[in-house]
């Protein structure tokens, strides 16, 4: 390994260790809880949406989470080890056969549905249930023991907020992009 | 005015800061950073330090260097470099340099050799605009335009912009700050880039647009100095010390038994 390399895995080591990563895939639901400094203050911005990318590449690595935001589309690069996440939340588990699901930027609606991920294994323990929602919820819940949802309810109210004034933002950015 | 460091320039890469800023950076290597010479007023007429860094070959350095490494008694050195010092900043021949000659958000001045263009457009070595893509224009897109005047000078001035060798020059970028050293691995993490491609050594040396900070150690970061931190590196050094001596009083040995094998 080189020094650079070395650098790098230290450096991820040190950030994992303050934020740790969830174990997330594309076709996944995520909340991004994104910090974001507003003049003196800081606040923090969830941002809800379905990975439809992931690039590994060591420090570098990313992901692209799409959203419907205001009958727009809106998708944003996050920085994976970026210390300005305080925490990625992985809501859903989505079976797809893609990596990258760019396909979906043409699709609206129901098309653009992704069907939950149905962990096997764990669906044959409990035969003959209407097991697959229960169990693929519980399988997000496993994941995610680590990642309370002790300040939930909080939240929750700040995220209309942040969403309204964030779609605007982007909405704006959009427009950028098609142009 | 402190003497410079040699580094070797690694790659680049990105860290992040407390707050969560991104930080794009060039790790720097120092290697065996050591004084090999020094030049005083008394006797050069000015002061300043040479400084080596790296480890050559014996059998790569010709017969004048070896005795120069000899004198100095210090392994033979890479990269040579002069840096001007004041004369209560010079060093003593052998000292080691390290990492930490520079503080943390220090700024310092970088200088290499710019990766080389060969022979340079107009457009890519002056940013000329080059001509139109359309209106008439055949071939020319790329080309700079008129290169002076009519009959009247009758000629080119000097010093007229046009295409030609581009890089492979010396390049200082000014005013680089230091965003973390490591002392163990001799690394240097500076802000932005630094000409040069990978593997090529730099000179850094103190900012000369930007105060020093008061915590820079001075004469020099100095490898078994005053600093705390360096217990078991004394030892080291003697170790390296009586390598470096024995190197050098191989090498012309060898240089001899070469000849004789020509003879």
């Amino acid at each position: 390994m080189n020094v650079i390399e070395q650098i790098e895995k230290g450096e991820i080591e040190r950030l994992v260790a303050e934020r740790p990563v969830p174990e997330f895939a594309p076709g996944d639901t995520v909340r991004v809880h994104y910090k974001v400094v507003e003049g003196a203050r800081e606040r923090v911005q969830v941002y809800e949406g379905v990975v439809i990318a992931r690039t590994a590449k060591a420090l570098n690595s990313s992901f692209t989470v799409r959203k419907i935001s205001y009958g727009e589309g809106v998708e944003r690069v996050f920085p994976l080890y970026s210390p300005r996440i305080e925490k990625i939340e992985v809501v859903r588990r989505g079976a797809v056969r893609r990596a990258k699901l760019y396909y979906l930027r043409s699709r609206r609606g129901k098309s653009a549905r992704i069907a939950e991920k149905v962990d096997r294994r764990f669906a044959a323990a409990t035969v003959g249930k209407d097991a697959s929602p229960a169990t693929a919820a519980e399988a997000v819940e496993m994941q995610d023991e680590a990642m309370e949802q002790a300040a939930h309810a909080e939240e929750e109210t700040e995220t209309t907020d942040a969403e309204a004034t964030e779609a605007t933002a982007e909405d704006n950015s959009e427009d950028k992009r098609d142009s | 005015m402190r003497s410079g460091l040699i580094a070797q320039k690694l790659g680049m890469t990105r860290v992040f800061t407390d707050d969560g800023e991104h930080v794009s950076v060039t790790v720097l290597k120092i290697d065996d950073c050591q004084v090999v010479d020094v030049r005083t007023p008394e006797k050069n007429g000015y002061a300043a330090v040479q400084v080596g860094a790296g480890t050559a070959k014996v059998k790569n350095v010709t017969k004048p260097m070896r005795g120069h490494y000899a004198r100095s008694k210090v392994g033979p050195k890479r990269k040579l470099a002069e840096f001007r010092v004041s004369e209560d900043a010079m060093l003593n021949v052998g000292d080691e340099l390290t990492a930490d000659h520079f503080v943390t958000g220090q700024m310092v001045d970088i200088a290499g050799t710019s990766i080389g263009k060969g022979f340079a457009g107009g457009m890519k070595r002056h940013n000329f605009r080059g001509l139109e893509a359309t209106h008439g224009v055949s071939i020319s897109h790329r080309s700079h335009g008129s290169t002076g005047n009519s009959q009247d000078p009758g000629k080119v001035f000097k010093g007229k912009k046009m295409a030609g060798h581009m890089g492979a020059e010396r390049v200082t970028v000014q005013n680089l700050s230091i965003i973390r050293t490591d002392v163990d691995q001799g690394l240097i993490l500076v802000r932005g880039s630094v000409p040069g491609h990978k593997g090529c050594w730099v000179e850094i040396s103190d900012a000369v647009k930007a105060s020093l900070p008061e915590d820079v150690p001075f004469p020099a970061g100095v490898r078994g100095g005053s600093e705390p931190a360096a217990e078991e590196e004394p030892a080291e050094i003697i170790a390296e010390e009586a390598v470096a001596e024995d190197a050098p009083a191989d090498s012309p040995d060898a240089a001899e038994d070469n000849d004789e094998k020509k003879e």
